[in-house]
C-alpha cells in the first residue's frame, strides 16, 4: 500500500519536470529574458528610439551596453525593448490560438460523426495553405497594424491546437469513466468541463508552450520581410534584418538581438520537451 | 534435442520508485518433447521467465541479477548478441499473446512467415516462400492461396495467432516458448490454435513452454505444470498429481476459486481463504443473508424487439438484431457470448447509452424514452453499469471522494455535504475499503480495488438495476473471486437486480438465475442457469461448453 | 489507389474555387484595395486594368470573366509593370525558386533522415545528444539569422562562395544550405522519435525473437513505419519550403517567385499578388498530393479512399 500522503498527477509531474536539469535551465532563462524585456527599457538610460548622431556604430561599452546602431540608438534599450514587442506577440498570439483551437477541437472531437467530420475537413483544407501567404496578403490589404498582426499570427496557429484537442478529446471520449458520467445523467457541460478539460489541460499545456516559439518565428519572419510591426516599435525580427544588413560594420547588431531571440526560442522548446516528459512519463523520449 | 534447465534465476526490475524482484530464485527443467505449463497471476514473474530465456527484456529497467539457463552445452545467460540470434528463431521459437501488434503491420503476412528461414539461411528464398505457403495451410490457414500478399490487419485474430505459430515452428525448433497465446482469443477459437498448437509441435517433437494465467487451460496441454507467485515458483509437479493432490497453500487456492460450470455456488473460495498473509488489508465482506423475499415474479426490465444497427466502412452492421429480455426483480440474467455478439452493444442500449434504431424498453413499467433526450435523471438514477476496464473508468483527476459525491450533488440525494460524506463512507465499508482512502486518487489503487470504488459509484444513486459488462474480464482469478462475491452479497443485501454480461460461462453460470447466449446479434438460447449446462439446446451453446478447458468445466480432474 | 486519387481531386476543385472567390471580393471591396476610387493610377494601366477586368460591366459579370480568364490561366497584367503579364513573370521566376526548393529539400532529407536514426538507435549516448542538440539549435536558429551568419562566415571572411546573385551552381550552395539544415533539423528531431515509438512496438521484438539482426531490424521492420512522421510532415513542410524561399531570396538576393511575390506586396501589385497566391495554392494541392500518395503506398492500412 502507497504512503499516507496522497500525490495528485499535478504533484507528479512537477515533481519530474523539477528533476530535469535542462527544463530548469530553460525556466531560468525564461524568467530572466522576461525580466530584462520588462524592465530593460527603463534601466537604460536611454530611451529605445533616442538618437544620437555623434554615436553611431559604437561599439558595447559602459555607457552603451550593447553599442549603438546606424542612428545612435542604444542597442540594449533596443533589444530589451524588442523583447516586450516579440514575446508579447508571442503569448497573446499563442493566448488567441489556445482559445479558438481547443474550443474548436474539443466541441468537434465531442461531436464526433458528421459534425466532427466537416468540422476537420475544414481544417485539413486550411492546414495544407502556407499561411504565411495569406498574412502578408492581409497586410497588404488592410495595411500593418498591431491588433491585425497578432490576430492574424493567431488564427494560423489555432489549427496545430485543434487537431490535437481534438485527438485527445476523441480518445478521452472512448474512456469508460467520461461513459459512467453519461451513465450517471451528468449533462454534457458537466462532462466537457469537469472531466474532459482537466484531462486535456496537460497536453495544451505542452502545445502552449511549443506555439509560443512558433508564432514568435511566424512574427519575425514577417518583420524580417518588411512586414511587421512599424519601427520604432521594432521587434527582435526587424533588429535582425538591420543588423543583418549592417553586419560588416557591426556585427553585434546581429549578435545581439539574434542570440536573444535564439536563447528564447531554445528555451521555450526545451521547456516544452520537459514538460511532455513529466506529464506523460510513458513517452518514448525515455 | 536438447533440455532446458533454469537455475536460481534472479532477475530485478530498476525502476524510478525502487527495485523490484520480478523472478526472485527459481528452477525449473523442460525435458525434449514435454510440454510445460507456466501458471501465476499477474505480478508472479511467468513471463518475465520466459522472456529472458531468449534475451529479450528491456536491458534498463530489467537485469538479470543471477543465475544460468542451461541449454545444448551452454548457458544462455552469457551469450552475446550473435549467437543469440542464431539460437532465436531456430533452435528456439516464441509466440506472444497479442497477434495483432507481434506481426508488423507493413510486410504481408507470407513474407514474415518466410523469414525464419531466410535469417538462418536454411534455404533459397523462393524455396522460404513456398515452405511457408505450405505451413500456413497446414496450420488452416487457407485464404493465404487465394491472397499471398494480405496484410494481416485483413486477417482474424485466430487466424493471426495460426500464422504465428506457422512462423515459429517453420524452422523446426526444439523448443516453443508461448507467452499466453490465447488469452486475447475467443473460447472457440481458443479451443482451435491450442489443438494446432498441441498436434504440430507432437508431431515435431518441440517441447513447450506454456504461459498462461488460467490452469485450467494450462491442465488440458501440458504434461507438468509450475505454478508461480510474487517472484518464486512454489509447487511444479506432473498435471495429475498437481491437480488432484495440491501441496501449497495458493495452488488450493487458485484450483478452487475458479467458478465450474458444473456446481452451484453461493461463495466463491478466495485465496484468503487458503493464505494468511495478503498485503491489502482483509476483506470484511457482509454476510450473505437470506434470500430477498422481493425476488419474486414481476419484471423489472423488459426489452421488445431491440435493433441497433452501426454504419461502418463496409455497410451497416446490425449489432443487436430484433432482441427481446425479460429479467425479474432481484435475479440476475447472465448474457453470455463471444466478441462481435453484441452483448456490449445489448448492456449498453438497454442503459440508454447508445442509441437503438427500434425496439422498446419498459423499466418498473414505465416506457423508456428515445435516446435522444438522455438526461432524464429519473431512470438515470435506477439503471447504473460498471465496466470492464477499472483503469480507465475513474477520472484519474478527481480524487475517491469527488468522484463518489459527484453524482449525489448531481441528484440532489441526501441533504447536506456532511450528510453525503457519511454516505459515501458508508459506501465504501460496504465494498471493502474505508475512509482513508478518501482523499486518494485512483492511479494508487490497484486493479480489484479500482473495481470495488467503480461498484461503490454505482451505488451512489441507490439503483435497482446494474449491467456487469465485462466487469472481472480483465483481472486475476483470485480478485476475480473476491469481486463476484462482492456483487452477490450486495444483491442479496440490497436487492439488487443484475444484467451480468461476459464471454466466461463458468463465470456467468456462477452468478446467474437465468441466461441468454448471443451470437451474431441474436439470442439463440435462454433458460436456467443449470438447464444451460445440462441440457444445452442449440449447437452454438455445444460448441461453447466444449471449447472451455475439461478442468475449468468441472471441479474434479479428469486427466 | 485509384479511388484515392480521384477523391483527392475532387476535393481539390471546390478549395480552389473558395480561394479564387475569395481573392476576387478582397480586391473589390478591400479598403485601400486596387479599385479604390481615392487611388491615383496612371492612365495607360487604367486603360489596361479594365479592359482585362471588364470593370464597366457589373459585378457579377466581372466574377465570370475573372473565372474564365483563370481557368484559361491569364492572370492579368501586372499592376507595377503593366508590359509584363502576370503569368509569363511567374514562369520566369518559379523555376528560380523550384531548383532552390528541390536542392533544400534533398539536403533536408540526407542530413535529417540518418542523423535521426542514428541518435535513435544510440539512444542518451554522445550520438544521440549531438544531433539531437544541433538539430534543436537549427530549429532555433531561423534562417533569417542563419543566413547572414553564413554569409559572414563563407563569404566575407573565407571568400569560399558568393553571397548573392544565382548565376552559376557556386551561388545554390549557400541559399540551399541555410533552408535545407533548418528543415534537416526539424525531419531529424521527427524521424528519431518516429524510430523510437516503432522501435518499442510488439512486432520489433517479435522480429527479435526470430533471430533478426540489428540492421535487419531497422531496416525491413522498423524503417516503415518510423518514417511515417516524416511523410506525414511533408505536406506542411513543403509549404514551409515556399514561405523560406521568400525570406532566402531575399537574404541573398535570388530572383524567385518568393523574392517576387514580396516585392509585389510592398508594390502593392495587386494582380501580382494575387496571381501567385494562386498559383501557390495549386502546387501546394498538388504537392499534398503526392504525399497522399507516398503515404498510401508506405502504409497498407492507409490505402482505402476515405
Amino acid at each position: 500500500m502507497k504512503p499516507e500522503k496522497s500525490s495528485s498527477l499535478g504533484k507528479d509531474a512537477w515533481l519530474r519536470l523539477r528533476a530535469n536539469r535542462m527544463a530548469m535551465v530553460s525556466l531560468f532563462i525564461l524568467v530572466a529574458v522576461g525580466l530584462l524585456s520588462l524592465l530593460g527599457p527603463m534601466l537604460s538610460s536611454h530611451a529605445y528610439d533616442e538618437q544620437n548622431l555623434d554615436r553611431i556604430f559604437e561599439n558595447p561599452n559602459s555607457t552603451y551596453l550593447f553599442g549603438t546602431d546606424n542612428l545612435g540608438r542604444d542597442l540594449f534599450a533596443r533589444t530589451t525593448y524588442g523583447g516586450r514587442i516579440s514575446l508579447s506577440v508571442g503569448l497573446l498570439a499563442t493566448f488567441v490560438s489556445l482559445i479558438i483551437g481547443v474550443t474548436y477541437g474539443m466541441i468537434s472531437g465531442y461531436a464526433g460523426g458528421r459534425v466532427d467530420a466537416w468540422m476537420m475537413r475544414m481544417v485539413d483544407v486550411l492546414y495544407a495553405l502556407p499561411f504565411i501567404i495569406f498574412v502578408i496578403l492581409l497586410m497588404v490589404m488592410f495595411g500593418r497594424n498591431f491588433l491585425l498582426l497578432f490576430l492574424a499570427i493567431g488564427a494560423v496557429e489555432w489549427l496545430t491546437m485543434a487537431r490535437i484537442t481534438r485527438a485527445q478529446t476523441l480518445n478521452l471520449k472512448k474512456a469508460e469513466f467520461v461513459e459512467a458520467a453519461r451513465a450517471l445523467g451528468f449533462s454534457h457541460t458537466r462532462i466537457l468541463f469537469r472531466h474532459l478539460l482537466p484531462n486535456l489541460i496537460g497536453p495544451i499545456i505542452i502545445y502552449a508552450t511549443l506555439t509560443v516559439p512558433a508564432v514568435m518565428l511566424l512574427e519575425a519572419v514577417l518583420s524580417f520581410l518588411g512586414l511587421g510591426v512599424q519601427a520604432p516599435m521594432s521587434s527582435w525580427g526587424s533588429l535582425i534584418k538591420e543588423g543583418a544588413e549592417k553586419m560588416d560594420a557591426a556585427p553585434w547588431l546581429l549578435l545581439f538581438p539574434g542570440s536573444f531571440f535564439c536563447l528564447t526560442l531554445f528555451s521555450l522548446n526545451f521547456l516544452g520537451d520537459g514538460l511532455r516528459d513529466a506529464l506523460d512519463p510513458k513517452s518514448s523520449k525515455d | 534435442m536438447s533440455k532446458l534447465h533454469i537455475k536460481d534465476l534472479e532477475v530485478n526490475f530498476h525502476t524510478r520508485e525502487g527495485i523490484v524482484r520480478a523472478v526472485d530464485g527459481i528452477n525449473l527443467s523442460i525435458n525434449p518433447g514435454e510440454i510445460v505449463g507456466l501458471v501465476g497471476e499477474s505480478g508472479s514473474g511467468k513471463s518475465v521467465t520466459c522472456n529472458s530465456i531468449l534475451q529479450l527484456l528491456p536491458a534498463p529497467p530489467a537485469r538479470i541479477e543471477s543465475g544460468t539457463i542451461e541449454w545444448s552445452g551452454k548457458d544462455l545467460l552469457l551469450q552475446g548478441g550473435s549467437e543469440m540470434q542464431g539460437i532465436r528463431g531456430k533452435e528456439i521459437s516464441m509466440i506472444f499473446q497479442d497477434p495483432m501488434s507481434c506481426l508488423n503491420p507493413y510486410i504481408p503476412i507470407l513474407d514474415q512467415v518466410a523469414e525464419p528461414l531466410i535469417i538462418h539461411r536454411l534455404c533459397h528464398p523462393l524455396k522460404a516462400m513456398e515452405d511457408a505457403r505450405e505451413m500456413l495451410e497446414k496450420v488452416g490457414v487457407l485464404r493465404i492461396a487465394e491472397c499471398p500478399r494480405a496484410y494481416p490487419h485483413e486477417f482474424s485474430g485466430g487466424m493471426r495467432q495460426r500464422a504465428m505459430i506457422a512462423m515459429a515452428l517453420i524452422t523446426k525448433p526444439s523448443l516453443l516458448l508461448a507467452d499466453e497465446p490465447t488469452t486475447a482469443l475467443d473460447v472457440t477459437v481458443q479451443a482451435k490454435v491450442l489443438s494446432i498448437l498441441k498436434d504440430l509441435c507432437g508431431s515435431l517433437g518441440t517441447s513447450v513452454l506454456f504461459v498462461s494465467h488460467d490452469l485450467g487451460l494450462v491442465a488440458e496441454l501440458a504434461d507438468r505444470v509450475v505454478v508461480m507467485y510474487r517472484g518464486k515458483v512454489v509447487e511444479q509437479n506432473d498435471t495429475r498429481t498437481l491437480f488432484t493432490h495440491p501441496a501449497h497453500p495458493y495452488v488450493k487456492a487458485l484450483i478452487a476459486c475458479r467458478p465450474t460450470l458444473d456446481i452451484s455456488q453461493d461463495r466463491l473460495p478466495t485465496v484468503e481463504d487458503f493464505i494468511d498473509s495478503k498485503e491489502e488489508a482483509p476483506l470484511n465482506p457482509t454476510t450473505i443473508s437470506a434470500p430477498n423475499p422481493l425476488s419474486g415474479q414481476e419484471a423489472l426490465l423488459e426489452a421488445r424487439d431491440l435493433i441497433v444497427e452501426f454504419k461502418t466502412d463496409e455497410g451497416t452492421v446490425r449489432a443487436v438484431d430484433q432482441v427481446s429480455l425479460s429479467i425479474r426483480r432481484g435475479t440476475t440474467h447472465g448474457l453470455v457470448g463471444e466478441s462481435g455478439s453484441g452483448k456490449t452493444t445489448l448492456g449498453r442500449s438497454l442503459l440508454n447509452l447508445i442509441e437503438r434504431n427500434s425496439g422498446e424498453i419498459w423499466l418498473h413499467g414505465k416506457r423508456l424514452p428515445a435516446s435522444g433526450q438522455n438526461n432524464d435523471s429519473g431512470f438515470r438514477k435506477s439503471m447504473q453499469i460498471i465496466f470492464q476496464d477499472p483503469y480507465a473508468s475513474l477520472n484519474p483527476r478527481l480524487t475517491i471522494e469527488e468522484t463518489l459525491l459527484e453524482p449525489m450533488a448531481v441528484h440532489r440525494l441526501g441533504g447536506s455535504k456532511t450528510e453525503r460524506v457519511d454516505r459515501v463512507v458508508a459506501l465504501l465499508k460496504e465494498v471493502g475499503l474505508g475512509a482513508e482512502h478518501l482523499a486518494r486518487y485512483p492511479h494508487e489503487f490497484s486493479g480489484g480495488q479500482r473495481q470495488r470504488i467503480c461498484v461503490a459509484r454505482a451505488l451512489t444513486t441507490e439503483p435497482d438495476f446494474i449491467v456487469c459488462d465485462e466487469c472481472v474480464s480483465a483481472m486475476d482469478v483470485s480478485v476475480q473471486a473476491q469481486v463476484l462475491n462482492l456483487l452477490k452479497s450486495l444483491q442479496a443485501n440490497r436487492g439488487l437486480t443484475y444484467l451480468f454480461i461476459s464471454h466466461d460461462l463458468g463465470v456467468v453460470k456462477f452468478m446467474s438465475d437465468e441466461i441468454s447466449v448471443m451470437q451474431a446479434g441474436r439470442i439463440v438460447e435462454n433458460g436456467s442457469a443449470n438447464h444451460i449446462y445440462n441440457e444445452p439446446q442449440t449447437a452454438y451453446t455445444r460448441q461453447l461448453i466444449d471449447s472451455i478447458p475439461a478442468a475449468n468445466r468441472t471441479s474434479g480432474f479428469k486427466g | 489507389m485509384s479511388r484515392l486519387i480521384f477523391s483527392r481531386l475532387l476535393q481539390a476543385i471546390p478549395t480552389l474555387w473558395v480561394i479564387a472567390t475569395l481573392t476576387f471580393f478582397m480586391t473589390r471591396f478591400a479598403p485601400g484595395g486596387p479599385f479604390d476610387s481615392e487611388k491615383a493610377i496612371p492612365e495607360e494601366i487604367k486603360i489596361k486594368l479594365e479592359a482585362h477586368f471588364g470593370l464597366d460591366r457589373p459585378l457579377f459579370e466581372q466574377y465570370i470573366l475573372y473565372i474564365q480568364n483563370l481557368l484559361r490561366g491569364d492572370l492579368g497584367p501586372s499592376f507595377k509593370y503593366p508590359e509584363w503579364e502576370v503569368s509569363e513573370l511567374i514562369a520566369t521566376a518559379f523555376p528560380v525558386s523550384l531548383t532552390l526548393g528541390v536542392l533544400s529539400f534533398i539536403i533536408a532529407l540526407l542530413i535529417g533522415i540518418p542523423g535521426g536514426m542514428i541518435a535513435a538507435l544510440r539512444r542518451n549516448t554522445w550520438m544521440d545528444y549531438l544531433p539531437m542538440g544541433l538539430s534543436m539549435a537549427g530549429i532555433c536558429l531561423p534562417t533569417f539569422v542563419l543566413g547572414p551568419l553564413l554569409i559572414f562566415v563563407f563569404s566575407t571572411q573565407l571568400a569560399l562562395f558568393p553571397p548573392l546573385g544565382w548565376y552559376g551552381a557556386s551561388d545554390w550552395v549557400l541559399p540551399s544550405l541555410t533552408l535545407g539544415l533548418f528543415y534537416a533539423a526539424y525531419i531529424a528531431r521527427l524521424t528519431r522519435a518516429g524510430m523510437l515509438e516503432t522501435l518499442q512496438q510488439d512486432y520489433i521484438r517479435t522480429a527479435r525473437a526470430k533471430g533478426a539482426s540489428s540492421w535487419r531490424i531497422l531496416t525491413k521492420h522498423a524503417a516503415r513505419g518510423g518514417l511515417l512522421p516524416v511523410v506525414t510532415f511533408l505536406g506542411p513542410a513543403f509549404a514551409g519550403l515556399i514561405s523560406g524561399s521568400f525570406v532566402i531570396e531575399s537574404i541573398f538576393f535570388i530572383p524567385g517567385l518568393g523574392k517576387f511575390f514580396v516585392t509585389a506586396a510592398f508594390n502593392r501589385d495587386y494582380t501580382m499578388v494575387l496571381g501567385t497566391v494562386l498559383f501557390y495554392a495549386i502546387l501546394i494541392i498538388c504537392l499534398n498530393l503526392v504525399v497522399d500518395l507516398i503515404q498510401a503506398l508506405l502504409d497498407p492500412k492507409a490505402r482505402q479512399a476515405k
